[in-house]
């Protein structure tokens, strides 16, 4: 179902729990699936040992696109036009991360009723992992 | 990335979807996407990014008899300071110090099976920033247009890279 105008209001929220106790494993997923083998993501070894970090940390765009979820979630399917995210904070196995889009605006393009949002994904400690902007049509 | 043929298909975006955690049936199921407004299955918003598929030169994928930055007997198969990145000339995400600072997507329509994309990369601004954890952060941005077999604009995405002094642990 898409969102229509006259039932949402700036200030409106929807929030989704989009990933709990994230796993190892989801980030191999991941990794074969968008084709980004960066072994920081996937190899323990090469994580700790050369590039210097305590354990493996998820690709970024893996939190955009379990982000992305809660939009079309909230939106609906095939009414997106622009989704545009910060990384803030790295994602580590085991987090588990909500993700909250809140109405800024709703407005009238030529002639095409569009909502905008602020989206912002945090962690179990309430830290902040990505923040971002999504525009989407609406039904009047 | 750039990309001279980019085939969107059905299974690939079903798996896309399964990683990043989107049980949605529009992503998978004919039948069910069929009877919704997209008319049929769609892919996911960040699904474009998985064109690196399709980039023969992409760095981040292991290639048959080449060397490879991830471990094995050794803890990298290339010299470890290659493997950092911090060479000025260090791609952006190549090394362990490159990291995804920003990616933006602006839809003209969505994804479809059957889709035949290409994408062109052209280079955005680039800037520097000082960081207490991270040392001086260098910032570079890339645009990229993905087109359909009629050389219709698709997705326009925008991306920052990030190459960092230090580790960062946030």
């Amino acid at each position: 179902m898409a969102l229509s105008a006259a039932s949402i209001e700036v200030g409106d929220t929807h929030t989704e729990v989009l990933v709990e106790d994230l796993k190892r494993t989801q980030l191999v997923q991941y990794a074969g699936a968008s084709g980004d083998y960066n072994p920081v993501h996937t190899d323990e070894k090469f994580v700790t040992e050369v590039a210097g970090y305590p354990t493996v940390f998820a690709h970024g765009m893996l939190t955009m696109g379990m982000t992305g979820k809660l939009i079309t979630n909230y939106v609906g399917d095939a009414r997106l036009t622009n989704y545009g995210v910060r990384f803030v904070n790295q994602v580590w196995p085991g987090d588990t991360l909500t993700g909250t889009a809140e109405v800024t605006a709703i407005r009238t393009e030529d002639g095409q009723h569009l909502v905008d949002l602020t989206i912002t994904t945090v962690n179990q400690d309430d830290v902040p992992v990505l923040t971002g902007t999504a525009t989407a049509r609406i039904d009047p | 990335m750039a990309v001279e043929r980019f085939p969107v298909e059905a299974s690939h975006i079903m798996m896309f979807a399964r990683a990043v955690g989107d049980p949605n049936p529009v992503y998978h199921d004919q039948a069910y996407a069929e009877g919704t407004e997209a008319g049929g299955i769609i892919a996911p918003p960040t699904f474009a990014q998985a064109s690196a598929q399709f980039d023969p030169d992409y760095r981040l994928r292991p290639k048959i008899g080449e060397p490879w930055m991830g471990s094995g007997r050794e803890a990298t198969g290339i010299r470890p300071e290659a493997a950092g990145g911090a060479g000025d000339d260090a791609p952006v995400g190549m090394g362990a110090r490159g990291l995804h600072a920003e990616q933006h997507f602006e839809y003209h329509r969505h994804l479809k099976p059957g889709d035949v994309l290409s994408a062109t990369v052209k280079p955005g601004e680039t800037w520097e920033k000082q960081s207490k954890r991270a040392g001086t952060l260098k910032f570079s941005e890339t645009i990229t247009e993905y087109r359909d077999s009629h050389g219709e604009l698709v997705i326009t995405a925008r991306s920052v890279g990030v190459t960092t002094e230090k580790a960062v642990e946030s």
